[in-house]
This record gives C-alpha cells, structure tokens and sequence, in this order.
C-alpha cells in the first residue's frame, strides 16, 4: 500500500514559517487564511512573544520555521530524544574541553603530570576532567542508541538515505576525536593504543611505513605525535559541530521519520513546546546518568593501566581500547592475519555507508517485518555476550 | 485530531468518486456508514469535527473554577526551573573558578628570606610571586637623611615611617611604575634606584625624586617573624 498524499515535493519548509498544513490532501472549500489566523491566535498564547511580529525578521524566521513551528510528527517517542542529546554532549565537550587545554601541556615530559595537576591543583579541575573522560563515554552511548533507533525504525531508508551518510561521516569523526583525545593524558594504555592503531597503516603495500614514519613525526610514537595529535583533537569537535548542522538540514529537509512509519505529515504538532520539553525532560534524565558516572564512580569505565605514565619499553599486558572501540578491537583480533584483520575492522564500520542502497524492504518500520525483526534481535543478543 | 480524516469529511463525495475510491481502500461497506447525504452542500465547521489547537484552550484549567490546580502546576514548573537555574549557575560557577590561581600558585604566595647575611649599604634581589623584590639594609644616616625630607617635595607624598616595619630594612618591589622595567639597585642621584628605561631616580626609601614615573616604589605586604628573616606575601 503506497501512500502518495504528499504530492508536493517533500520540502516540508516552505516560504510560510507557519504550521505547514498537508498540502496533497483535498482542500476544504472555506478560506484556508481564516483557519490560519485562528491557529496564529489560539498558538499565541504558547509564547511569551508576539508571533505576527515575529515572523516579520528573516533570521527569527528562520529560527521559527527550524526550531519552534517545525512540524514534528506526534507519535515520536523517547526513542527520538537521542539526536538532542547527542548535540548536547557534543557541546558538553567542548565546554570542559576548552576549560581542560587551558592547564593541559601537550608534550611527553609534561603530559601526564599536567593531568595530575588539574586534577589535584586547579580548582574544580577533577570535575572538569571527570566531565570530559565521562562525557567521551555518554557520548558513545547516547550515539549507539541514536544509530540503533535509526537501524530499527529504518530511518536511512529512502528519503533519508543522505540524511544517515551525514550521520556515519559524524560518527567516523567523533571515533577519530575519541582516539586522539585517549593519547593526550599520556597514560600506558594511550601510548600504546596509539601505536597499535597507528602501525595499522604498515599494512598498505610499498610506502606503509613511509606513512607511518610521517605520521608519527618520527621513528616511534614521541613529541612530535603527541603535539600533533592535540592540534587534531581540538580541531575535529567544529568539524563535528559543522556536519551536524548538515545532517540537521538534511533532516529538515524531508522531516523526522516516526514509530509509526508513515511519511504524510498528517499528525503533525509544532516541535515547541511539545518536543522542546520532551527533549527536555530526557536531557534531565540523561543529566543523572551522566552524574552518577562523574560522581560516585568515575574511574570504573576507565582503564587502571592509564594511570602509570607512558613507558615506550614496556607493553601493559592487556592493551584494550576505551569500551566503545570493543567491537570493533574484537573483530579485528578475531581474525589472525594482519590485512585480513585490519580490513574487517575498518569493513565493519563502513558497511553502516551502505546500508541504505542495499535494502530490498519496502517496509521501513521493523515493528512491521516479524523475520527481520527476529535477526535484529538476535543480532542485538549475541552482539551483547 | 487526524487533519486527513478531518479534510476527508468536509468535502462532499459523489457517488462515482465513492465508488473508485472505495476499490482502492476496499472498504466498500464500510465507506457508506461514513457518506455525506446529497442534500448536504456547506461542510460542517472544522471546531466540531476536530481542534485545530491540538486541543490547548478546551483542556486548559479555569484559574477562577480551580484556583489549586493552576497554583500546583505553577509549584511544580517553578521547583524545576529553580533546578535548572541553579545548574546552570554552578556550571559558570565552576569553569569560572578553574581559572583562578591553582593551589600550586597560591602554595608560592609567599616568601620566607634570610637576610642575616645582608650588610649595612647592600642590596639584594629575591624571587615574590615572579615579581623582583628589593630588599636593601640601610644604615642609620641614611634612615635619618630620609626622615627629614619634606613631603612637599615629592610627588608621591609618603612618610619613610610609613614605608618600613622596621627602619633598617627597605622591602620594595622593583618595577618601575611608570612603564614596568627593573631599577638598577644603589644608583641614581638620590643613592636609592635608577631605572634605564626613561630615567627616574628613587631615593634610599623608594621614593620617586626624578624623572616620568607617577609614583614611588610599591611596598608589598610583608612582616618579620624574626630579627633577620621576612616573610613577604
């Protein structure tokens, strides 16, 4: 059953910033302007501004069109809070990000005891740091849970497909400003999670080693890494910030997908105040989680190994990644030959740029495919023991 | 309130149109429970049929019928948003303060110095907070000279009582003030300080005589805890 009510293209912002009424439906043969005042006057009382007046600016219109009168499909759940959340942490981390290069010294003989130093010197330096290590950690979560709504639901099915290729570039970035970031306190567990990640690209043929020796700034992991490494890790956060506002485009662009799974924009209800204070509410929510790691038990999702300073001549005995590089450390130990090893790792992540050019589903929800929905389960279950 | 199902029973269908489009649906039982009478031609007014405000002013609680409903409502709102305010005061708070002087600054506050082994006429320079301090011993006609100038005289009008805790040891922080460079110790045509830089003279109590700079030697907070050592700071 195909529904094809929306005979305009999926544009769902027009030039009015007002509700955006469905436009394919068959029209009803009062004045439509007089509905639309109506909605104007019994909406005004849900903002504390003047809405006519409003509009009246190109930017505020902007904002109203994207963030106040978007229209979001009623039936979203919590499931749909991650994106906000996700734009949260990432604000999150460049706010104690920023306040933590302030007292950090990105070189070998400083390194470590810098950390030690906002830790125990700085004022509110330990939670600062917390905050940051923690937040990594939030982040990685609040991602997975958003990519696994989008799996589930089947957002990156058609028209979102470029929606969810902005979304895996995002979280190849986010990857690349977790491992820099994992170098920067120096630690054991940083200096040779760098080497082991780094040396992986001796596996291309002929100049491998070249690349790694340009890589490295050097023959081993040494000062010249480490400074390089800290210019990067500041730098991909805006690069993060940047793509997001694409992929939030993006999304504007055709609007949110909804449990229920049907595109007509029928059940539409402004974004403020209803997803405004759902999201909210689930920023609270995710706040105590959050609080609960920083405050009662900061170190258990970290590494003990990373509290003794980098020794370039001895290797700890269990060299393990931060939790959320598991999987894909699993996979790439699971197979014993270095290339092989290396190209499923790296597959295993870029796999997510084609799943939406290879599905065959014309149903999108996967509440609505009883055998896929079995294997996704099942999939979930054995990726979790 | 569904808009399609709304639009839908607005709009008079024909027969024909019924028909076809019940093919579609296959409902074609169903659809006659939900025709519109052929006499019926002004659509019904879109209040009855559903809420064009998603139902706000017809849920909204009368403040004169349930005056304690509103007041909860308003308790609960305002509790949380005193929660949020103070989140968010404690962030500024907090990054505010990281900035402040750490413990390992304020642990180098203040500076213990010996100065048994300074003679009478000599001057030395320590370490204070990064700043050079002058510490000079002087002898007691030169304490006597400086007690008879007059004020009138200087431009920054300060008794050498008032400099010193005890006559015999002058502690000034040697930065210019007119434009931040070090004096030179013993020198000048007053016998106290020189600065190079634009040439003021200070005097044996750091007291500006001569020259750009607007006023005398700053004297940093200090005591002593003994006969020869001060702590500064």
């Amino acid at each position: 059953l195909s529904l094809t009510f929306m005979n305009s293209s999926h544009n769902r912002i027009t030039s009015s910033p007002l509700i955006n009424l469905p436009s394919g439906i068959v029209r009803p043969s009062f004045s439509l302007s007089s509905l639309l005042l109506q909605l104007q006057i019994s909406l005004k009382s849900l903002l504390p501004v003047n809405l006519p007046r409003l509009n009246k600016a190109y930017f505020f219109a902007l904002i109203d069109s994207h963030i106040i009168h978007y229209p979001t499909p009623i039936t979203l759940t919590y499931a749909w809070s991650f994106g906000s959340l996700a734009g949260i942490c990432l604000v999150i981390q460049m706010v104690s990000g920023i306040f933590l290069s302030m007292h950090y010294a990105p070189n070998v003989d400083l390194a470590f005891s810098s950390v030690e130093y906002i830790m125990r010197d700085i004022k509110n330096g330990w939670l600062i740091r917390y905050v940051h290590a923690n937040g990594a950690s939030m982040f990685f979560i609040v991602v997975y849970s958003h990519i696994c709504r989008g799996l589930y639901y089947g957002s990156y099915m058609e028209p979102r497909e470029w929606l969810w290729v902005s979304g895996v570039i995002l979280f190849f970035l986010m990857m690349g400003t977790a491992f820099t970031g994992y170098v920067l306190p120096w630690g054991q567990m940083s200096f040779w999670g760098a080497t082991v990640i780094t040396s992986m690209v001796t596996v291309i043929p002929v100049v491998g080693s070249a690349i790694v020796e340009w890589l490295w700034g050097g023959y081993t992991i040494k000062n010249p890494t480490l400074n390089r490494f800290f210019v990067i890790h500041f730098l991909l956060p805006f690069f993060i910030a940047g793509f997001t506002l694409i992929h939030l485009a993006l999304l504007h662009k055709v609007g949110s997908n909804s449990p229920i799974g049907s595109d007509t924009g029928v059940d539409d209800v402004p974004f403020y105040p209803y997803y405004a204070s759902k999201d909210l509410f689930a920023l609270s929510c995710f706040l105590v989680f959050f609080a609960t790691f920083v405050f009662y038990f900061p170190n258990v999702l970290n590494h003990p190994d990373n509290c003794i300073p980098a020794d370039p001549f001895e290797t700890p005995r269990h060299v393990v990644p931060e939790w959320y590089f598991l999987a894909y450390y699993a996979i790439l130990r699971g197979i014993p030959h270095k290339t092989g090893g290396i190209i499923a790792m790296f597959g295993s992540i870029a796999v997510l740029f084609l799943i939406p050019f290879i599905n065959s589903s014309e149903i999108r929800n996967t509440t609505y495919r009883p055998i896929f929905k079995f294997f996704f389960g099942y999939s979930l279950l054995i990726s979790l023991f | 309130m569904n808009a399609f199902r709304l639009a839908n029973r607005l709009v008079p269908r024909t027969m024909g149109a019924m028909r076809s489009s019940s093919r579609i649906l296959g409902t074609t039982n169903a659809i006659r429970h939900l025709s519109v009478p052929a006499t019926q031609t002004t659509p019904a007014p879109l209040d009855q049929l559903g809420s064009v405000d998603h139902e706000y002013e017809s849920t909204r609680v009368d403040r004169v019928a349930e005056p304690d409903r509103r007041a909860f409502t308003y308790l609960m709102l305002s509790s949380v948003q005193f929660v949020y305010a103070s989140a968010a005061r404690l962030l500024v708070v907090k990054l505010v303060a990281s900035m402040a002087p750490s413990a390992e600054v304020l642990a180098l506050a203040f500076g213990e110095f010996d100065l048994s082994a300074l003679e009478v006429g000599k001057t030395i320079m320590v370490d204070w907070r990064g700043k050079p301090i002058y510490i000079r011993r002087r002898s007691a006609a030169e304490i006597e000279k400086e007690s008879q100038v007059q004020l009138d005289h200087l431009r920054d009008q300060e008794a050498d009582s008032d400099r010193t805790i005890k006559p015999e040891f002058l502690v000034v922080v040697g930065i210019c003030p007119h434009l931040g460079c070090v004096p030179l110790p013993n020198a000048g045509d007053f016998g106290g300080f020189f600065c190079p830089c634009h040439g003021s003279h200070y005097d044996v109590s750091g007291r500006i005589r001569m020259g750009p700079a607007p006023l005398n030697l700053e004297v940093p907070p200090y005591k002593f805890i003994s006969d020869t050592t001060v702590l500064i700071g």
